[in-house]
């Protein structure tokens, strides 16, 4: 049955129910190397991409390297609809 | 940005945001990030809650990041702060770097001239309240 959630700033998850998978035993199988991702750094170029937009009544996509000669903000927020 | 989509995105402007600004629009582009693969190059993907958290980056006109913040989501930015950020950055790249803005600064206060001069005289040019007021 649904359970009434308290609604906060993060928006709420769910996930898998039950045991964990038992780790599989032997050696043959190696430990999957942990990818290590490029943290970005001041002083360095921002990554570029792409992303679908909302823009004055518009779908539309844009590119963060078309707006080279500009300063830009960038900020990024938990959802919609949330609060602060 | 966030991970919501951009149909996301036009439900909050068309019924919220909207209400909130007096031109009656956003005036930028509102991203979407669907599975926070941007935000996960920028370090502000939130894995568990399948969420970006609140990151902030100032990105100059040659594409550098000179500035980011990364909050948790229940506390909200400081929009003054960013803006004489902006300022600052602005300030010293129209210097070709050869001035700085000490801590406190907010445009039309001193800013300094390193060099070898301002070695060992920071304390004649700046004082610790001008961090403060």
């Amino acid at each position: 049955m649904p359970k009434e959630q308290k609604v906060g700033c993060a928006r709420p998850t769910g996930g898998v129910v039950g045991e964990a998978q038992p780790a599989d035993s032997g050696e043959k199988t190696a430990p999957a190397k942990q990818e290590v991702k490029p943290m970005v750094q001041v002083g360095k170029k921002a990554p570029d991409f792409t992303a679908p937009c909302y823009y004055q009544g518009k779908f539309a996509s844009v590119q963060l390297s078309e707006y080279l000669g500009k300063w830009v903000v960038l900020c990024f927020y938990p959802g919609d609809f949330t609060f602060v | 940005m966030s991970v919501d989509s951009a149909f996301v995105h036009k439900m909050w402007v068309d019924h919220e945001l909207s209400k909130m600004v007096t031109s009656g629009t956003v005036p930028f582009p509102m991203l979407s990030d669907g599975g926070g693969k941007v935000g996960q190059v920028f370090g502000v993907y939130d894995a568990d809650g399948g969420v970006d958290v609140r990151g902030r980056f100032i990105i100059d006109p040659d594409g550098v990041i000179q500035a980011f913040e990364v909050l948790t989501p229940p506390v909200g930015r400081n929009v003054a702060e960013s803006l004489r950020q902006i300022a600052a950055f602005q300030l010293v790249r129209e210097s070709k770097g050869t001035q700085a803005t000490p801590s406190g600064w907010r445009p039309g206060k001193k800013v300094l001239t390193p060099g070898e001069d301002l070695v060992g005289n920071v304390w004649k040019e700046w004082k610790v309240g001008m961090a403060f007021d």
